[in-house]
This record gives C-alpha cells, structure tokens and sequence, in this order.
C-alpha cells in the first residue's frame, strides 16, 4: 500500500494551485498543438521548453506543463484526423482510415466523442500502469535487444498489409517508398551520407512530421484546387452535434484491446506511440472486422488506434523515468529538459526524487480528466467545423501547416521538401494508393534498420543472431500465424464471394 | 463567423508559438544547430543568459535553433552569409569537429574562429555490474589479443566521438587492427547502458553525464574516466592517466564564430567569455548540467581543436570510415 501514500503525496504536489493552472493550460494548449498540421508533441514540447527556463519553473511544475502538454496532443491529433482527413501528429495517422469516412457519414461528433473516451481510457490504462509497476516493468523492457526489436517491427510491417486499400500491391508500393524516404540521410551506423545529394539539409534525414503535413495537408490541398471550378457540393450534414453514447459503450472490447496492445508498445523504449497505434489498429481489424466494414467509418477503427496512441503515450513514461531511456521523441526531448533542470532519470529517480515522479503522476491521472471534460463539449464546436466551406477552412489549412513546419526548424528547405511531399501525395493518391503505409514505412522504417544492424554488429554478421533469443523466435511465430490466417480469410472470403456469382 | 473564431485563435496561437522560440532582437545571437532540447541549445541558452546577467552584451543574447546536418546547416550559413558577423557566435562540441574530420562539413576546420570551451562531459568507460572484467587493464588486455570476444557500444555511430575515444584507449593498450573490434551504435547512452544490463553487450563507452545514475545505484561499473583528474562528482573512479593509458575524451562544449571577425572583436569574446567561464553564474549551471566546468580559449583553444581535428582523422581512416 506504499504506492498509494507516495500517490496521495503525489496529489499533494499537483494540486497547488500554480500546478494546476500549469496542468490546464497544457492540456488546452497540447489539444490545440495536436489538432495543428504540423505541429505535434515533440515541437510543442520542444517550443515550450524556452518558456519552463524563462519562468524558472522547478522540475516538477516543468514536467506537469510538459506531460499535459504532451497528453494534450495525443488527444489532439484526432481532431483533425477525423474532421479533415489530415492527422494532427504522427500517432494520429491511423485514426484517419476510418474517422474521416465516418465524418463524411455526417457522424463526426460520434466520431470525436469515441475517439475522445477512447484517448481518456488508454492514457487511463497506462497512467495506472506507471503507478504500479513501473520499476518492474522497466527492468523487464531491458530484456528487448536490437534482434527482438527487428522482429517486433517484422510484426508491424506484416499487419500494416492488411490495414489499407483494396489493392495489396498499392499498399505494398507504398511501404516501400516509405521505407526508402527513411534510408535518406546520415547513415546512424556508419556515419556516410545517404540520397542527400551533397544537400546538408537532408543529412538529418526527412522530418517526418514535414512529410506527414505535406503528403496529408498539401496534397488535400491540391485536391480540392483540382475540383475548384465546380464548387464542393453542399456541406457535409451532420446527423447530429450530439454524440451518441450508445455507440462509445459499443467500442469497449476494442478500446480495451488497443489500450492493452499500446501499452505495451509503449514501454519499449524503442518502440513509441506510432507503433502503439498501428498495432492497435491492425490487431482490432483482425480481431474483430467480421463484415469488412473497417477502413469505411467502424467506430471500433476510430477507438482502437486512440486507445492505443494514448496509451502507448502513458506507456512511454516509463523507461524515459525509471531508466533514462526515451521511447519516442517527445520524451527525449522531456529528457533533455529534465537533465538540464538537474533532475538525473533513471534507477534511483523514484527513490530520491519522489516528489517529482509521484507529483507527476497524479498529474497525469488530473491531466486526462481535465482533458475528457474539456474534449467533450468541444465535440459540438469542432464538429462544425465540417459545415465550414472548404474555401473557407482550406486557406487556413495551408497557412497554419507552412507556418507550424517553419516554425520547427527556421528552414525554408523544409517547406520546399513539404510542398514536393504534397505533389507526391496527390500523385498518389490519384493513383489510388494509400498514404498510410507510406508513412508508416517513413515513421518507423528508420528503427527497424537502426536494430537490424545493431543486432547484425552485435553477432559480427551472422544471422542467426536474428533467430537467437526466446522473444524474437514468439515474435516470428506470432507474425507467420498472422500471415497465415490473413491468406487464410483472404481465400475463403474470395471463395465465398465466387459462389455468391456463381448462384447469382 | 463564431464557427472560424476558434480557428482564427489557434492560428494566431501558433504563430505566437513559433516566435516564443526566439527572443526579441539585440546586439548578440547565439545560433545553437539543433532543435531545442539538446546540448548545444543549452549551451547557447545557457551562456546567453549568462552574458546578460554580467552586463557582458548590451539586453539580452537572442538564441536562434537552426538544426540540420548535425551542424553542417548552420556551419555553411556562417561560412557563406556571415563570416564577418561580430555579434554571432555559434555553439559546438566534440561532435562537431568529428564530423568536420570526416569532411561531413561543407568548409574545413579553419573557415570559423572557435572562441572557446566552457566545460565538458567527461567520457567513461563502462561495464556490468557482475561482468568478469574488473579493471582497466583486463580490458585492454582482452581489447589487443582477442578483440573479437566483446562487444562494445555507445551512443555514436562508428567513427563518431564515443567509438573514436575507445579506439584511443585500445590502441594506447595495444590493440593494432583497430577495426577488429565490434562496435555497435545507440540513440544514448542511457540506451547502450540499458542494452548492456539486458546482456547484449560488454562494454559501453559514453559521456559520464548520461548515464551517472546507473552508477549511483550500482547497475553498472566505471573502469576509468577519460579525464586529466577524478570527476568531482565521483573522486573514486580512478582516471585512464592513472592506470597506465595516457588518453582523454572530453566531449567539451564551446562556441566559434565566423571566420572573418577581426582580431579585435574576436579577442572581445574570448575576454568576456573568460569572464563569464569565472563567473559563480557559469560554475553552477555547467555542474548541473552534469558538465566539468574546464576553461580553454583564444589561440590556445584554437591549437586543441585542430590536434584534436587530426587524431579524429587518422583514427577515422584507421577504421575505414574515411578515405
């Protein structure tokens, strides 16, 4: 029962009441940086950082700001996932394949309102998790070397087939333009420049968030310019501004399942939000897309990916406090912060500095409370934002994604490779060709090669070291039975539809 | 028009944002070449605000984040559009000058002025807790006749500067065929750290800083730090020097300036940053940051980056990273 007199503590800490103004005014403004093309946690975070020092902020109040700040965004994301078809950050890219056709539906608000619940217990889920086990759980992640993160990305990559599109090739090209996008640039291992040209600019790789507002926002952009002489058919209805419940308590296997599946990939400290997402979403279609009804507005595509982001978020925390080790880039950059505040993470930062992690983590517990309440009756204000016409909303788009991706970096070049990611984007998806596994190939692309080579260095490249440990070897297992069974459904959906033509 | 009001607020928000991340405009700027966050950045926001508060600038320092190519972005702007620019300087490190080494900057290690080091992260050798290697010498001895039996990492890639300061260290113990020994690459230290406790790996070398945590709760094992004395946090870990292994890796942080600033201005900042390097301001904020606050400048500091410059290179073609 110590966990719970530290907690109390903890909620000492947080609710003085400079902490919660902090805690609010994170939340509010994470929400506001997330739904942003553009702008996602790690530049909110990162943009906030200046501000914690001027003010001379302690650690703990920093970290509140930063962590609800961070929360915020995940919740963020959605908004415009769902609203615009253009994700808000990177985690919020699997929220678009079935949140946006159900907006189209006239069903934003019951899309919001799943996704904001869905966002509330993930981060919940997680949240309860760190007060528990943390310690534990951090000196089991350690057990994760490069091999196990290799097969655990083999496993990602399978699942990502099924995700989208009609066509498997298409998805298949996708993917790999985007994994070929995440070989640009200095190369981690070796240190020689690769596809950069001669261009400094490219050493550092391609922004991922650059690209996700060029391929998402630019290209939407493009699209509409392209029908602009007949002008959008009526706005979008909206069947109602009122979410309805009955259909969030629908979602709870799936917001269980994705909170659980995030959870864990989030306190990998190599795997991070995206990742949590995407298998969140991937493992709920195939769990439960019994009439194909996903990737066309199912509730449950909505509620899975948020539970698991949010989730994978809350996860992260994890290792970034009890060993020092980041899982994503928001929590490196948290890290960073923390380091120069002169609070040192790691094994022994729950025993000296209490206050802080248990200050923190009673934050967290207000943080998501006060970001359902507020998220909720935004629901009728954000869901308006469908009757908007697109010439109106459109102009606005394009200039709050060029101003967000200057903003980060102060680089010209990086709108000029935005604006060419746009034109990629339309090409594509004039095409046909899903965006999504584009990005996901771009997003995580980089760390599967990152421990393929790390696990190839450590063996003095022999493969087999690929194969050695007891958890790559379930990985592989789990990946071939979801191969297997996806060929398998494949074949007797096909079969079933031939003998629907042939009695027809 | 109540619907676009919030949208208008969010645009608004986001431009306020964006410019928060820099000061109003005054007599310097400090460039640190990477997003906000890492060590360069609080290198310039660090002795920015310290300028100010010893009235050594007039107002404040405004801090510009300009990341790309691990400084290479920033360095060619200096070198093309302001080499002559008295109010800029520019913060580096250890990292820096091994990238200019490997010819990964767009101008040679002469086309800046470096100004100074203000302080540094000491490098450490490291092993597990129960591995078998119990000092120094056992690891070099293992290092020069069968390199092949250990695995060693860190948080650069091979050739950067926690690959280059091993190769020092087994080299100076006799290991010839530097490339013999397995080097694997982290995102930090904490993460070779953390790998090796996992039992992937033997031997981490990497900046103190990172990883001292481990140590005080006695996960791992320091075998020698790569500094002239003890690291006052840790008197107990014994240094290379005083084992046998005449080799240091400070990874220090300082600042340059363009290439073209006069004797006069340039002399300006080493005198003010001396200043500042003596200041109580400065002896706090480096040590709680992890650093050693180590002074070196001018002409002096000019001479160490371009020694260190040359054994970064002939490592580098050692190992083949380089031609």
């Amino acid at each position: 029962m110590e966990t719970f007199s530290l907690l109390a503590q903890g909620f000492a800490v947080a609710l003085t009441p400079l902490n919660i103004a902090l805690l609010l005014l994170g939340c509010f403004s994470g929400t506001l940086i997330g739904a942003l093309p553009g702008l996602g946690p790690v530049n909110g975070v990162a943009i906030l950082i200046p501000l914690t020092f001027a003010f001379g902020f302690d650690a703990t109040s920093s970290l509140i700001l930063l962590s609800a700040v961070y929360f915020g965004c995940m919740y963020g994301g959605r908004i415009s996932s769902i609203l615009l078809n253009i994700p808000g950050d990177e985690p919020a890219v699997m929220t678009t394949l079935d949140g946006y056709p159900m907006a189209q539906q006239g069903r934003a608000a019951d899309a919001l309102a799943i996704s904001g619940v869905a966002s509330f217990f993930g981060a919940t889920v997680a949240v309860i998790g760190l007060t528990l086990f943390a310690p534990m759980l951090a000196r089991m992640a350690i057990y994760f070397g490069p091999a196990d993160y290799f097969a655990l990305y083999i496993l990602a990559f399978v699942t990502i087939g099924g995700i989208a599109g009609v066509d498997p090739r298409k998805t298949l090209l996708s993917a790999l333009i985007g994994l070929m996008i995440a070989t640009a640039g200095l190369d981690p291992i070796s240190g020689i420049p690769r596809y950069t040209f001669d261009n400094y600019h490219l050493y550092d790789g391609v922004d991922a968030i650059v690209a996700l507002v060029g391929l998402f926002a630019i290209s939407e952009i493009l699209m509409l310019l392209e029908k602009a002489a007949r002008d959008r058919a009526a706005p979008i209805g909206l069947d109602s501004w009122l979410p309805d419940f009955r259909q969030i308590w629908k979602t709870r296997w799936a917001v269980l399942r994705g909170s659980v599946v995030g959870f864990v990939a989030g306190v990998l400290p190599g795997a991070g939000a995206s990742l949590g997402s995407v298998m969140s979403y991937s493992m709920e279609k195939q769990a439960s897309d019994k009439h194909g009804t996903f990737g066309k507005g199912d509730p449950r595509g909505v509620a899975a990916p948020e539970a698991g982001n949010n989730a994978a978020s809350g996860g992260a925390l994890i290792p970034m406090l009890s060993l020092g080790v980041p899982g994503s880039g928001t929590t490196a950059v948290m890290l960073a912060m923390l380091i120069s505040l002169n609070v040192q993470p790691g094994p022994l930062l729950f025993e000296r500095q209490p206050d802080l992690v248990w200050g923190l983590v009673a934050s967290l517990y207000l943080g998501n409370v006060a970001l359902l309440i507020l998220n909720l009756p935004m629901i009728g204000l954000f869901s308006r934002l469908m009757m908007v016409p697109t010439w109106a909303l459109m102009p606005i788009v394009a200039a709050v994604s060029f101003v967000g991706v200057f903003s980060i970096s102060n680089s010209v070049f990086d709108l000029e490779l935005m604006i060419i990611f746009g034109v990629l984007g339309y090409l594509l998806r004039k095409l046909d060709v899903s965006l999504v596994p584009l990005v996901l190939g771009l997003l995580l692309g980089g760390d599967m090669e990152r421990n393929l080579r790390r696990a190839m260095s450590i063996s003095d490249g022999d493969w087999g070291v690929l194969m050695a440990s007891p958890i790559s070897v379930t990985l592989y297992v789990l990946t071939t039975a979801f191969l297997g069974l996806s060929v398998w459904l494949a074949l007797r959906d096909r079969k079933r539809q031939q003998a629907r033509v042939t009695e027809g | 028009m109540k619907i676009l009001a919030p949208t208008s607020a969010v645009f608004g928000m986001a431009m306020a944002l964006g410019l928060s991340a820099g000061a109003p405009a005054s007599a310097a700027e400090c460039i640190a070449p990477s997003n906000p966050g890492g060590g360069w950045d609080f290198t310039c926001r660090t002795i920015g605000r310290i300028l100010t508060e010893l009235d050594l600038v007039d107002g404040n320092v405004q801090v510009t984040n300009m990341p790309g190519g691990v400084g290479a972005v920033t360095y060619a702007m200096v070198v093309n559009e302001r080499p002559d620019d008295p109010e800029l300087i520019v913060a580096t490190s250890t990292v820096g000058i091994t990238q200019i080494a490997q010819g990964r900057y767009p101008a040679p290690v002469d086309a800046v002025r470096y100004l100074a080091m203000l302080g540094a992260d000491v490098g450490v050798i490291a092993v597990d807790d129960d591995s078998p290697i119990q000092s120094l010498d056992e690891l070099t001895e293992i290092m020069a006749n069968d390199p092949g039996s250990i695995v060693t990492a860190g948080s650069s890639g091979a050739g950067g500067w926690d690959h280059i300061r091993l190769l020092m260290v087994a080299r100076e113990g006799g290991l010839n065929t530097l490339g013999d020994l397995r080097w694997v690459q982290f995102d930090g230290g904490t993460d070779a750290v953390t790998q090796m406790m996992g039992g992937q790996i033997d031997v981490v070398s990497t900046d103190m800083g990172e990883i001292a945590g481990f140590v005080d709760s006695g996960d791992i094992r320091i075998l020698a730090a790569l500094s002239d004395e003890p690291i006052p946090a840790f008197p107990d870990i014994p240094t290379a020097q005083s084992q046998g292994i005449d080799v240091t890796g400070y990874n220090w942080r300082g600042l340059y300036t363009g290439g073209e600033v006069s004797d006069a201005e340039y002399d300006q900042w080493v005198s003010d940053l001396e200043t500042l390097y003596n200041s109580e301001n400065w002896q706090t904020a480096a040590v709680e940051f992890g650093l050693v606050p180590i002074w070196r400048g001018g002409a002096d500091f000019e001479a160490y980056v371009r020694e260190q410059e040359k054994v970064m290179a002939d490592i580098s073609r050692d190992i083949g990273v380089i031609e």
